[in-house]
């Protein structure tokens, strides 16, 4: 008995030292609310390169990653700085991999991450009202701006020869800034905008929401809402009532659920995802399917490289600290330097050992710009057959 | 040609919503207005029966489904109902046995007894979400249109479609089945009646020797069975999400009030008066005008009196309207 006793106090002691030299990570994703399909998925991508790391071996000397979940609930401004607060304070987190939705993101920056000099990078926020939040250069995110979004999605509504729509948006920041970069775009290419209407996410009922659009007319309707909430319920309407039968999506519209609740019903819509292809792409899929990971799903790839880069930016800066990630984050992902693709992370931290230079492409093909956000790639998708079908990378 | 249209895209947008509405706000408020003329007070957990009661046919449901048994193009649920029923009718009960006896027995003033249903809501709404959770969940099977827009289009030939949801002509037809029987019931047989004379005057009716106990068992079963057809119907034609219940408290309190409390008849009218209200002031009518005007008349904006974010504030409205002029409602029930 007593030697047990010794035994385990032993285990427990070096349990506590392995502890000592663990690096938290936060990952602060709304594992409840409107995209609570997805972020499970991506939270699965970002840990799968914290993994990758740490097998490597090649981080800085004896460290560890160990990610730390918290809720960020995608709507709930309180409750995610909350949850925040927590991560910095209770687990002493040195860099945050999120938030998700563009509200919580911008809150979680400016009541959290700011006062505390922790850098985040988001995967998915694409708001551009956070290209210009004062951020002291600590918000970075992997994801592009929806004022890119928006033109993608004005061009491809175009290039349809479709000329009237009407446009619905989740009635968020998200929807609200990517409602009004499509607005101006798609009038500059000479469409007309019948109403621009918000709608509330998780009502019983969008009947009197989908009339009000209906009534202004329109050839297509545009979606730009979640796929969990609102944006499914309006469709859901639209359909019912026959008020529109041709829809355009914004990326939060893109999942799998979607299409098999009523694909088949939307056929020939069309919408645009962030979506990388490539060598990067490819290599990602291999990993992810290797690993058991869901690497389809919207913003897998963007989380992946999230979670890399501050690992990246950790060793290029030689400690593990905010600093060293604010820093260096720029550096690892543009060029000059070597291009990493995922699955390589162990020989990009070998090379920033070794005093050389890397260029992080990743999944996505990071490239981050202006103020350290990613330029970006969108997949155009048209509904076939009650699925998504590619139509071009843009 | 274009008054037809006109007629269709109303139907369409108004009509057909707003009268599948207003049954399930009708039954809704039949259960609050029965409650409130027999055991006097408010019960603000009504909005959560009817999700519990929903919670357990949509779970039947599902047990039916997976052993692949079904009603053909009608919904399963309906298969299910007499079992959510069976649940609610125990729930009330047992509430009643726990919490309201109690405070039934020491003559408890009626703004006591209010509080106390919230709590039972709250009790109640927990419930719930622990045991199927606040999601959305989908139990709706079965054939999904009576009408569907493109067959409507292609039958008449016609620029506007019609869509008529099974679920909508489904809650029609149960919520007069339903309101039949109760009103057969309440004029026609002893207990019903004994039920009314309790209601109207309660010393007299305990002197002529009516068991009051017996009226409140007979009164909260009805009440399990209103509660549980109107939230399952509420569910089948929109969405079955435990908050939801909660939101649908003020409308059909609201119907309730404005009919006024404590009148049967009273609970229905003012379902459908609170429904087609909300309906048509949010609705926009641009598409109906220009039909119905000549070209130089059409409306240029949507001709819509309020945004469909202010749906409940009509509720709201009508509500203060009808107890600063008639509190006692339309139909002279009691004043609150």
């Amino acid at each position: 008995m007593k030697k047990l006793l010794a035994a385990s106090a032993a285990t427990a002691l070096l349990a506590g030292a392995a502890h000592a030299e663990d690096v938290n990570i936060g990952i602060i994703l709304g594992f409840t609310g409107p995209i609570e399909s997805l972020t499970p998925h991506m939270a699965d991508s970002a840990e799968l390169a914290m993994k990758e790391v740490n097998d490597s071996g090649e981080f800085l000397e004896g460290m560890t990653l160990k990610p730390v979940r918290a809720d960020s609930t995608c709507v709930d401004n309180a409750a995610a700085t909350a949850a925040a607060e927590r991560l910095i304070t209770t687990d002493n987190v040195v860099a945050i991999m999120g938030a998700d939705c563009s509200g919580v993101t911008g809150a979680v920056l400016t009541n959290v991450a700011v006062p505390n000099g922790v850098p985040m990078v988001s995967p998915s926020a694409t708001s551009p009202a956070l290209s210009t939040t004062e951020d002291n250069g600590l918000f970075f995110r992997t994801a592009p701006s929806d004022a890119r979004q928006g033109e993608v999605l004005a061009s491809m509504v175009m290039d349809k020869g479709i000329e009237e729509v009407a446009v619905t948006y989740s009635n968020t920041d998200y929807g609200k800034g990517l409602s009004d970069s499509f607005v101006s775009a798609y009038e500059e290419n000479g469409g007309k905008v019948t109403l621009v209407a918000p709608h509330e996410d998780n009502k019983a009922d969008y009947s009197a929401e989908v009339a009000a659009l209906d009534s202004a007319g329109g050839d297509a309707l545009v979606v730009l809402g979640y796929s969990d909430a609102g944006g499914r319920g309006m469709i859901r309407a639209s359909l019912d009532t026959g008020a529109f039968d041709m829809f355009v999506m914004g990326d939060g519209m893109y999942g799998d659920d979607l299409m098999t609740a009523m694909g088949s019903e939307m056929e020939g819509s069309i919408g645009a995802v962030p979506w990388s292809e490539g060598d990067g792409a490819e290599a990602f899929n291999t990993i992810t399917s290797d690993a058991g990971v869901n690497g389809e799903s919207s913003f897998t790839r963007e989380s992946y490289d999230a979670a890399a880069l501050i690992a990246l930016a950790m060793v290029a800066g030689g400690e593990a600290t905010s600093e060293a990630v604010a820093a260096n984050m720029l550096d690892v992902a543009n060029e000059p330097g070597e291009k990493i693709l995922p699955g390589e992370l162990g020989k990009a931290m070998q090379i920033l050992k070794d005093g050389g230079e890397i260029d992080y492409v990743g999944a996505t093909n990071v490239e981050l710009i202006g103020p350290g956000e990613a330029a970006g790639t969108y997949r155009d998708y048209e509904v076939k057959d009650g699925d998504y079908s590619t139509v071009k990378f843009r | 040609m274009e008054l037809l249209n006109a007629l269709i895209a109303l139907s369409n947008f108004v009509l057909v919503p707003a009268i599948a509405y207003g049954s399930q706000l009708a039954l809704g408020a039949l259960g609050v207005t029965l409650i409130y003329g027999i055991l006097r007070f408010s019960n603000f957990a009504h909005g959560d029966t009817m999700a519990m009661g929903t919670m357990v046919v949509i779970l039947v449901t599902w047990w039916f489904q997976s052993m692949g048994l079904n009603l053909g193009p009608l919904p399963t649920a309906l298969l299910a109902l007499p079992f959510g029923i069976l649940a609610c009718i125990g729930l009330l009960l047992g509430t009643d046995r726990v919490v309201y006896r109690f405070y039934r027995a020491q003559k408890a003033k009626p703004v006591i007894l209010v509080i106390v249903s919230m709590g039972v809501m709250f009790v109640y709404n927990g419930i719930t979400r622990f045991i199927i959770g606040p999601d959305d969940q989908r139990f709706a099977d079965g054939e999904r249109f009576l009408i569907s827009v493109r067959d409507f289009r292609e039958m008449t030939g016609l620029e506007e479609g019609l869509a008529i949801k099974t679920s909508q002509a489904l809650t029609l037809v149960t919520a007069v089945i339903v309101v039949a029987i109760l009103f057969w019931f309440l004029n026609r047989t002893r207990t019903g009646k004994s039920m009314r004379a309790y209601s109207d005057n309660e010393d007299l009716a305990l002197l002529s020797g009516i068991n009051p106990e017996r009226v409140v068992m007979v009164t909260w079963i009805i009440v399990a069975a209103l509660a549980t057809v109107a939230g399952t119907l509420y569910g089948l034609d929109k969405t079955y999400k435990p908050f939801i219940f909660l939101q649908l408290l003020l409308p059909i309190f609201a119907s309730a009030i404005v009919g006024g409390l404590g009148s049967p008849l009273g609970a229905i009218a003012g379902g459908f008066i609170i429904a087609f209200s909300e309906v048509t002031i949010t609705y926009a009518w641009k598409k109906v005008l220009s039909f119905v005007l000549p070209e130089s008349l059409e409306p240029s904006g949507l001709v819509q009196l309020l945004s469909t974010d202010y749906k409940f504030a009509v509720s709201f409205v009508i509500l203060v309207i009808v107890l600063l002029f008639r509190p006692t409602g339309l139909f002279r029930g009691k004043s609150v």
